[in-house]
């Protein structure tokens, strides 16, 4: 267990950004909150999960919404720690640990402010490895671990439990329906897991690798060296893609923002097209009418100049884009993990196949 | 009719005097630390040189209140006050400023229950108990200046209105600013801009008295109007209220005035300074708005502001060799002192124009020793860079006119990849001044409409635009509907829309 530095979650912020993949929502609200609780003297470790004892309980917390509605209520530290709290009074628990559903976007830095207000540490693992846009899109899922209970708070004083239900859609139905009525942007606790389910199916090791990917970006800003390369370099990917934003069509059904990106090449890349369908996040690729990469390798678009992440819903013209690709945990590579996170998932009738060698 | 246009800069003053459109005079001479004797000046040459005084308005864009935000300078504290309590508590008002600007801005902050929720139903009912007291602790504290801001005030800004009724009965000499009139969705960043807004507002006031004070001095017995962010005007009476409107006026007048120079309405603008080349696109004749977070002084603000791409290249743009690179440091101001055809000892974009024959400057014999081949890749470098930007601005493929103005335009070459044509027009010294002149009145309405038909609530939109626009200083009869566009609120009841109409004409003489 090690204290994390301001210094290490304002890396985690920009590196969770990236590994949001074109959604997950910004980190900047939940950064703010880390530095104001930081300056008030809390601070937070992180725990390895290989430290957790196999009948310890982890709560497993995020936020869940509207990114336009959080634009207005934004983040309040107070009510996800009320969440984790709720939890082990309804349970009759007490956490050892927190952990992140997702590290990518926004919900990649919530837990750092439970863990702050309730001085309880982070575990370092999530179960998406990236952002997700559905409940049911975890590697916890995928392990057909137990989806239930979950618990929900809203700062005017409104606490609710989702007690029983019999598969993960159930409950993001029963749960979108109570965050709808509360304004669309709640606190949440969810399925708590043990130690030996969070060691067994938890991607691990993901704020780690949140944080050396802040770090490179940051140093390479700073000595004005390539951060696509730093990008690469820090975590064994490749490099796709490197070009402008030609075009960009967006739709928003069902509660998703949908469309398609399309780039024309530049440098060595010039003369070539590009093309990028996303649902929130990035997940498909083609490039010259062929299926380049695709979910769940992690599809990541690039500043070229600044290396910082650029997102679907902000994504637009004339940008210059380095269009990337990183591993994907392994749990999500089985005809299982394919079943909840592969290109049929997202629709798109293709049999998965990885950009790196198996 | 007759008007004089006048740009306030950081460095120049410019003044030209139009008689319909033709420019009878221009000037140009030094602002000045009070800005009023500046002003004097340049309405006194101005109208001397053109011979004649008798106009009919006068219009003025300055960037005095954004430079006072950068430079830290005549800011009064604010008390801020926030309606949402219990959301949103652990990010209070003032939370993602810089420390430097916080400390002089920030008078007090008070969070009471209020605001609303997306889909239009209060949070918590409004405590209006609360906002009085925190009325009557403002004026306890002499803070003078307010901010009210509301969770979702853009749909449903009813509670800031009556927040702000019980501040003005408690707090009666308080100037008080709504974060719905300036701002967007996004709570920070409007209220960012309603809190700027706030404490500017002693200096509005001085500067617009001033401003007012020097056309009196000068005989003149125009109309006063002030230059907006989106290349109109608008009475300094109603201005003095909204300073931050005018934050962007000088960019968005060098657009206006190289479009009209020109009289192309649709085309991309590069202005280039000393330091920074400043991209924008004009659409229609006004600049295209910028829909993403604007940083001020260091603040995130999100309000009605030119999309405007700066870049590092500008006449005072430092030159490095290995590798070769222009800018993006520059001598800036101290041009006349460092750069090497005036003696200096660093080798900058404006020495190798002058060896390259493009520019008369200073003393060229100190500048023949740069190699031609040097040169020629400075100026193609110069050109890629530029030729980025402006396909960085474009919103299609197509080819587009670029007008070149301000002082660095040498840099600019005649032909970019990309660009139909690259044109400098004449006078394009004081292109600003020009675009003040020539601005209209603008009117806007903003509104989320209940129980009414789209057509009936998309003509009631136009109608409070209109009248907005007259109120601004506008001739009704001329007055044109240059855009309207409807956004149903999905999740509002009664099929709520929210309107946005926007009219545009001339002053009413």
């Amino acid at each position: 267990m090690r204290d994390l530095t301001l210094e290490d979650i304002e890396a985690l912020a920009v590196g969770a950004w990236v590994l949001g993949t074109g959604g997950g929502g910004s980190p900047y609200l939940a950064l703010l909150n880390m530095r104001r609780l930081y300056a008030e003297g809390k601070r937070v470790a992180l725990l390895a999960p290989e430290e957790l004892a196999d009948d310890d309980h982890v709560a497993v917390v995020s936020n869940m919404g509207a990114p336009l509605v959080s634009q207005e209520r934004l983040a309040d530290s107070a009510s996800i720690a009320r969440a984790v709290q709720l939890m082990e009074e309804y349970l009759g628990i007490t956490f050892r640990a927190i952990m992140s559903v997702e590290i990518g976007g926004n919900n990649g830095v919530k837990p750092l402010l439970a863990a702050a207000e309730l001085g309880k540490p982070v575990v370092d693992a999530d179960a998406m490895g990236r952002a997700y846009p559905e409940a049911q899109m975890t590697s916890f899922a995928v392990g057909d671990l137990r989806p239930w209970p979950l618990a929900m708070v809203d700062p005017r004083g409104i606490e609710g439990i989702v007690a029983k239900v019999p598969s993960w859609k159930w409950m993001e139905r029963m749960a979108r329906k109570m965050c709808v009525e509360l304004g669309s942007t709640v606190a949440n606790c969810k399925a708590p897991r043990t130690g030996a389910e969070v060691k067994r199916w938890g991607i691990l090791h993901t704020t780690t690798q949140a944080i050396e990917l802040g770090y490179a970006i940051q140093a390479a800003q700073r000595e004005h060296r390539d951060p696509v390369a730093a990008v690469l370099e820090s975590q064994r990917g490749v490099k796709l893609f490197t070009g402008k934003v030609a075009d960009i069509e967006r739709r928003t059904t069902e509660g998703f923002l949908r469309g398609m990106a399309r780039l024309d090449g530049l440098d060595e890349d010039r003369g070539r097209r590009f093309e990028l369908a996303f649902q929130n996040e990035w997940a498909v690729g083609w490039q010259d009418g062929t299926p380049r990469v695709m979910t769940p390798d992690l599809i990541c678009v690039l500043d070229t100049h600044s290396g910082e992440a650029i997102g679907t819903e902000t994504v637009r013209y004339g940008q210059r884009v380095t269009v990337i690709a990183l591993p994907a945990p392994s749990v999500f590579l089985s005809p299982r993990g394919l079943d909840f996170v592969g290109p049929r998932a997202f629709g798109y009738d293709l049999d998965f196949t990885s950009v790196f060698p198996s | 009719m007759k008007r004089i246009g006048i740009d306030v800069g950081g460095t120049n003053t410019d003044a030209v005097l139009l008689d319909g459109d033709r420019i009878v005079a221009a000037v140009k001479t030094a602002t000045t630390e009070d800005v009023l004797s500046g002003v004097r000046q340049a309405l006194r040459e101005v109208t001397e040189a053109a011979g004649q005084r008798d106009v009919q308005a006068v219009m003025i864009g300055t960037t005095h209140f954004v430079n006072a935000v950068v430079q830290r300078r005549e800011l009064s504290p604010v008390g801020a006050i926030r309606l949402g309590m219990p959301v949103a508590a652990s990010l209070p008002p003032f939370c993602d400023w810089p420390e430097d600007l916080a400390a002089i801005a920030r008078g007090a902050v008070h969070m009471v229950e209020g605001g609303h929720d997306y889909d239009g139903r209060p949070i918590m009912p409004l405590d209006e108990g609360g906002v009085a007291e925190a009325a009557r602790a403002l004026r306890a504290a002499g803070i003078g200046c307010v901010s009210i801001s509301s969770i979702f005030s853009p749909l449903d800004p009813s509670m800031e209105i009556r927040a702000a009724e019980i501040v003005r009965q408690e707090h009666p000499e308080a100037s008080i600013t709504l974060s719905h009139q300036l701002g967007r969705i996004g709570l920070l960043e409007r209220e960012n801009v309603a809190l700027m807004n706030a404490s500017l507002a002693p200096l509005a006031r001085k500067t617009i008295r001033a401003f007012e004070a020097a056309l009196q001095e000068a005989g003149l017995s125009a109309a006063l109007f002030v230059t907006q962010n989106d290349g109109t005007v608008v009475r300094a009476k109603l201005a003095e209220r909204f300073p931050v409107l005018s934050f962007a006026s000088g960019p968005t007048n060098s657009m206006r005035g190289a479009a009209f120079l020109t009289g192309l309405k649709d085309a991309l603008v590069v202005d280039v300074g000393g330091t920074t080349s400043d991209v924008g696109a004009l659409r229609a004749g006004f600049p295209r708005e910028a829909n993403a977070v604007v940083k001020v002084g260091g603040v995130r603000t999100l309000f009605r502001m030119p999309d405007l791409l700066s870049i590092g290249l500008g006449g005072g743009s430092i030159i490095t060799t290995d590798p070769l690179a222009i800018g993006p440091r520059s001598v800036g101001f101290r041009l006349l002192q460092e750069a090497r055809v005036f003696g200096g000892p660093v080798l900058t974009a404006t020495d190798v124009a002058v060896a390259g024959g493009k520019l008369a400057l200073g003393d060229a014999a100190r500048v023949a020793d740069i190699p031609p081949r040097l040169r020629e890749d400075i100026f193609t470098l110069a050109a890629r860079m530029l030729e980025e930007a402006v396909d960085r601005m474009k919103t299609e493929a197509a080819e587009v006119p670029l007008l070149a103005v301000g002082g660095g335009a040498f840099i600019v070459p005649d032909q970019l990849a990309g660009c139909s044509a690259v044109l400098r027009p004449a006078h394009a010294h004081v292109a600003n001044a020009v675009g003040a002149a020539i601005a209209q009145v603008s009117g806007e309405a903003d509104q989320v409409f209940q129980g009414l038909s789209r057509g009936e609530a998309m003509a009631e939109a136009e109608r409070i635009a209109r009248a907005n626009a007259v109120a601004s200083g506008a001739a009704a009869e001329s007055l044109a509907l240059v855009d309207i566009e409807d956004l149903p609120l999905a999740y509002m009841p009664g099929g709520a829309l929210r309107v946005r109409a926007r009219v545009v004409g001339e002053i009413a003489a």
